[in-house]
């Protein structure tokens, strides 16, 4: 599945990158599996989503958790807690 | 119909004309109660005045936007409300500039004091903006605070952002 993925703030950063598209494999069907699949894919992908740090996600530009499905083309961003205000 | 502004701009506001664009011609406006976010040059505790040099805000357009309509909404349902007012600055800003306007109007204080701390409660956990402060050791993003998930959970909304 081709999706949209967006990275904002410290994750931003660290993958060196503020958005791309990437072909998903079947196996990966909701938001968390995007995570952890980009993960794997190691070096800053694997820093930028380390187990260990808190990452906050969002799916068609609204807050969700890892469970929310994916949708061809739909737009994921990843992101460190949010400090605005 | 009540007026609602939201909106996310580099450039300063000015507090004064938003207060009484939310006033203006209007005889039903018994209150209006606004808070200011600044940006300070230290952490209370934590660090000497002048540690803070600059700050740099991102945020995630359009989702940003959207986010704080949906948190309008939610005050409006709880409270009776005459006019909202959101502003947020990004990019970069300075120790003393004004980061953030939330203003509210309504018949009665009471309604006007409580939808302000609660959408600023919620846009501190909720909403897409990332700060990320220049100190003399170099710059650091920001990290949130479990206490400003529980200034949200006291209005019944579930927060876990710095969790």
């Amino acid at each position: 599945m081709r999706v949209h993925i967006r990275y904002f703030a410290s994750v931003r950063e660290i993958v060196g990158l503020s958005q791309e598209i990437h072909d998903l494999p079947e196996t990966v069907q909701t938001v968390g599996q995007a995570r952890d699949w980009l993960r794997a894919q190691g070096g800053r992908y694997a820093v930028a989503m380390a187990a260990d740090k808190p990452l906050r996600m969002a799916c068609n530009q609204v807050m969700c958790d890892a469970q929310t499905p994916l949708s061809p083309g739909c737009e994921v961003a990843f992101f460190p807690p949010v400090t605005g205000g | 119909m009540v007026p609602i502004t939201v909106r996310i701009q580099t450039a300063p506001f000015d507090q004064a004309a938003e207060l009484q664009a939310l006033r203006a011609g209007r005889h039903d406006v018994g209150a209006i109660a606004s808070f200011v976010g600044l940006c300070r040059d230290h952490h209370p505790g934590a660090c000497a005045p002048g540690h803070v040099q600059a700050m740099e805000l991102e945020h995630y357009p359009g989702m940003t936007e959207q986010a704080i309509q949906g948190m309008v909404a939610q005050a409006q349902a709880r409270w009776p409300l005459l006019g909202v007012t959101v502003i947020h600055r990004v990019g970069p800003l300075l120790p003393g500039d004004d980061i953030v306007l939330v203003a509210v109007a309504s018949a009665h204080r009471a309604a006007a004091f409580a939808a302000c701390e609660f959408l600023m409660d919620y846009l501190k956990t909720q909403a897409p903006f990332w700060k990320k402060e220049t100190t003399p050791e170099g710059g650091h993003w920001v990290d949130a605070r479990e206490s400003d998930d529980a200034a949200l959970r006291r209005w019944g909304v579930a927060s876990d952002n710095a969790a």
